[in-house]
């Protein structure tokens, strides 16, 4: 009798482990079936044309590399300092780190959408309105959405996640190596940079990569701080808009006025959407699988 | 010891800092180690500033930007402007029509249809995700374990808006069909998308909860007789309960704010309705659907920043709720924090 | 007397937070002479070692009161370079704790980070002599470019010693260095810190009465943060002038 029972818990559990398998495997499948169709170089590499039942989606590419680089280079390096401070410099015990660590926790869980009206609010109206005022005597510049803004209001959304993946990562490296660093007669910053945060690479790796993916594939936070839906040309100001996978991918499934010609072209930019986040995420789980197997060595 | 070679180019007999000669021979430079300390000293004091000063920007910033949400939305505190308040957003009547001839600004249709989407979500994806979790944590072979976890990952790394893209063009229709719905899209089909989106949290957390009970819980009931089973079912899971608990809350506040896929599978009405069946609106969506065609600093605008307050401020008391359950999660297995 | 005590310790307090760890310690520590601290473990012996070098300063909420001279100089004056100190004065930890890095990288750190010498020829020299000095070369010659992770714990620990050598200290504190390692590792490392005697001046903590007779000139008696008793090894374990002294070294506890 118990055994029966046992079996038939263990077999919904691998039920349930199964249809979600399944659904991802669906998704996917379906996805590749209806996408590589138009999946050519020629698709890539050129912008799209008759009301985006043909040509490719090329801008779209590069606006998504363009303002997740722009991301990256903003919030990466300042994420792993703030890190920095926050495992090595500051004390754990006082009240402002709780409290800031605590505020950062939660921030990581804010969702996207409330990040793009911070990006709206903040960004474009009032430091780019200032920005306009001062410099371009109120004529609209920089107080309209751009790829910088967006680029900007993505780098604040992630800023959070890094800090608390790397983080994580400094803590963990061993107690002992920083004391016997020190006890050689080494600064702070010696131990630091030699010995802490060469053992802590991967997980900044994995933090950024995590980071650069998310911000890949996040669409509200840039709905209104500056992304469109065709633009004739690429960006190349500061101040210009841009096109974005997501974003298009939006678009067409939503406000398309022919969907079946347009379905090719969708079903082939979600694919390279998908191709994208799926190399980055596997990129971090494998660097993540390998620094773990070193750490147990 | 054996002798030390001379080093060309330096100072000997070397001598330490006490001016006495140093056991052991030539080889350093009192000199430009002096140069040097002064110069690390230097470094090191510098680069402490420059950090903390980098901490100090993040921490502002992050606190800015709840103060900014809030501050567009504060004016309509003590104020109506274009027929929107806060206190009347809580008013009958209970509608949200922010573009009519007489505009109504009532969140609770939005609040309910937040909650229809996000328990219907958490309906369909705590059960499997929980399964899924005690059978990867308890059950799975070692093998299998290091393939699901990275599968499940990918499923979270698959961006909202293709979940969204899949639900609309694909799952709408077969649901439509296969259930017989009057509206292809519904609070359920919308519900079902956003499991998608949760059923990783929930997943990941509860895992790492239940891998968390440490293995002497699990020899203790074994060595006494019991089955896997049973051990995983009365050992285990409730020793995991607080982090069980937390990964469900955290779904819970994910689902919450999601916006891309319910923009685009709910159909975007407005009803005030417990019937699942029927298109609904919620919180975040309707800040997506509605910021774009607003007038800076109307009365519509600020209403929407309300809603991304009152989202900022539900995520963030699921989320401290959770972090709280986690915490009691560590106490309870490790008796330390 | 006066010219041949390296360390002078006086009326030392030391807090952990609010709670007292070390009662009005004084100690001379004489130099080229190996002054062992032995005591039931918690009896603050690893705490007042770690106070000669201010590895203290890295837990908050720690405070001191006393004197603590390093050749006269006062070690916890503002004015006292912490770092420099730090050479002066090394460190070998109980568990050994070579960095990830190779067995030449890991003797050379010290000499690096302090920018001691650039010059390659001149590390080379440094490494081998120290390397030699901990009893290691002829075992890691030939992988100094191998990582020091593959070694086992005596030779990690030595590894360790090498390491403290380059920087060239004049007292190096050993905070249990062998109660990891197996008995014939810890012979090595008791011959080798005899051997060592020679050059520099050496306190070790030790829970190993018998190390602390074979290997120290003087040995100091911990109780409860208490320094019981000072003196002379020999006269210590064979006419011990404290109760609590002897009924330690019969085993009567701890």
């Amino acid at each position: 009798m118990r055994k029966t029972v046992d079996r038939t818990v263990v077999l919904l559990c691998v039920a349930a482990t199964g249809l979600i398998l399944a659904m991802l495997a669906v998704i996917v499948a379906n996805v590749v079936r209806n996408g590589t169709a138009r999946l050519t170089w020629e698709f890539l590499t050129a912008a799209p044309e008759q009301g985006m039942t043909a040509g490719g989606i090329y801008p779209a590419i590069y606006g998504t590399v363009l303002s997740v680089l722009i991301m990256s280079a903003a919030a990466v390096p300042f994420g792993v300092v703030v890190a920095i401070y926050f495992a090595e410099y500051a004390r754990t015990s006082s009240r402002s780190y709780r409290w800031t660590r605590m505020a950062i926790n939660n921030l990581a869980g804010v969702p996207s959408i409330v990040f793009g009206l911070f990006g709206l609010g903040f960004f474009i109206q009032s430091i780019g309105g200032a920005f306009d005022r001062a410099l371009y005597g109120g004529q609209l510049v920089l107080g309209q959405p751009s790829i910088l803004w967006a680029s900007m209001t993505m780098a604040v959304m992630t800023l959070p996640v890094v800090i608390i993946t790397v983080e994580e990562t400094l803590r963990a490296v061993p107690r002992e190596y920083r004391e016997a660093s020190l006890a050689l007669g080494a600064t702070r910053l010696q131990t630091v940079a030699r010995v802490t945060l060469p053992q802590a690479w991967s997980g900044v790796m994995t933090g950024a990569i995590l980071a650069v993916s998310r911000g890949a594939g996040e669409v509200a936070p840039v709905l209104f701080t500056g992304v469109a839906y065709f633009l004739p040309l690429l960006p190349t100001r500061a101040n210009d808009q841009f096109m974005q996978l997501g974003y298009h991918i939006f678009v067409l499934s939503t406000q398309s006025t022919d969907v079946e010609a347009t379905k090719p072209l969708l079903y082939s930019t979600v694919l390279v959407l998908l191709v994208l986040t799926f190399c980055l995420n596997i990129t971090a789980i494998v660097i993540r699988n390998r620094m773990r197997r070193w750490a147990t060595r | 010891m054996k002798e030390a070679l001379p080093i060309p180019g330096v100072l000997k007999p070397s001598t330490g800092p006490s001016g006495r000669p140093l056991p052991g021979g030539e080889g350093v430079n009192p000199k430009s180690t002096l140069r040097s300390l002064r110069r690390r000293r230097i470094a090191d004091r510098l680069a402490e500033k420059l950090i903390f000063l980098f901490a100090l920007i993040a921490t502002t910033v992050i606190f800015l930007i709840f103060i900014y949400v809030v501050r567009e939305a504060l004016p309509l505190l003590w104020e109506t402007s274009e027929g929107a308040s806060i206190a009347g957003a809580f008013r009958p009547p209970y509608a949200w029509q922010p573009v009519s001839t007489s505009p109504r600004y009532s969140v609770i249709p939005l609040i309910v249809g937040t909650f229809k989407v996000t328990v219907i979500a958490m309906l369909i994806a705590t059960p499997l995700a929980l399964a899924a979790a005690l059978y990867t944590a308890e059950f799975a072979p070692f093998r299998l374990r290091e393939w699901i976890k990275p599968a499940i990952e990918l499923l979270a790394g698959i961006p909202s808006v293709v979940i969204g893209f899949f639900c609309l063009i694909v799952l709408a229709s077969w649901m439509q069909t296969a259930l017989g719905l009057d509206f292809r899209l519904n609070a359920l089909t919308a519900g079902l998308g956003l499991s998608l989106a949760i059923i990783p949290i929930i997943f990941t957390v509860s895992e790492d909860a239940l891998t968390a009970v440490p293995r002497h819980y699990r020899e203790a009931s074994l060595a006494l007789g019991a089955s896997k089973t049973q051990t995983a079912l009365r050992v285990v899971f409730p020793a995991a309960m607080p982090g069980v608990g937390a990964a469900m809350i955290l779904g819970f506040g994910r689902a919450v704010g999601e916006t891309m896929i319910v923009l685009m599978v709910s159909g975007n009405a407005s009803i005030l309705s417990l019937d699942p069946t029927l298109p609904v609106r919620t919180l975040a969506a309707t800040i997506a659907a509605e910021l774009g065609e607003v007038v800076f600093g109307g009365g519509h605008y600020r209403m929407l920043f309300f809603i991304g307050a009152l989202l900022f401020v539900i995520t963030s008391v699921l989320n401290w709720v959770g972090d709280r359950y986690n915490r009691r999660l560590r106490l309870k297995l490790f008796g330390s924090e | 007397m006066g010219d041949s005590i390296k360390i002078n310790v006086s009326r030392m307090d030391f807090f952990y937070g609010g709670h007292q760890a070390l009662y009005n310690v004084d100690m001379q520590i004489r130099k080229h002479w190996i002054t062992a601290l032995i005591g039931p473990s918690g009896c603050g012996k690893s705490t007042f070692l770690r106070a000669l070098n201010r590895m203290n300063d890295l837990i908050p909420g720690v405070r001191l009161s006393g004197r603590v001279e390093l050749d006269g100089i006062d070690v916890y004056s503002p004015s006292t370079d912490v770092i420099q100190l730090r050479r002066r004065v090394g460190m070998i930890f109980q568990r050994s704790n070579p960095f990830p890095m190779t067995i030449y990288d890991n003797v050379a750190y010290g000499v690096r980070v302090n920018g001691l010498t650039k010059n390659r020829a001149a590390l080379d020299e440094i490494v081998e002599r120290t390397l030699r000095g901990a009893a290691l070369w002829e075992e890691v010659k030939d992988r100094l470019n191998k990582s020091a992770m593959g070694l086992s714990g005596g030779q990690q620990q030595r590894l360790c010693i090498a390491r403290a050598l380059a920087v060239e200290p004049e007292v190096l504190l050993m905070d249990e260095p062998a109660s990891a390692l197996d008995p014939i590792s810890t012979a090595k490392i008791e011959e080798l810190i005899y051997e060592l005697k020679r050059d520099y001046t050496i306190v070790i903590v030790t829970h190993n009465m018998q190390q602390a007779a074979r290997v120290s000139d003087e040995t100091g008696f911990f109780l409860n943060g208490r320094l019981v008793e000072f003196s002379e090894t020999r006269r210590l374990f064979t006419a011990p002038r404290n109760r609590e002294t002897e009924d330690y070294i019969t085993g009567r506890f701890g």
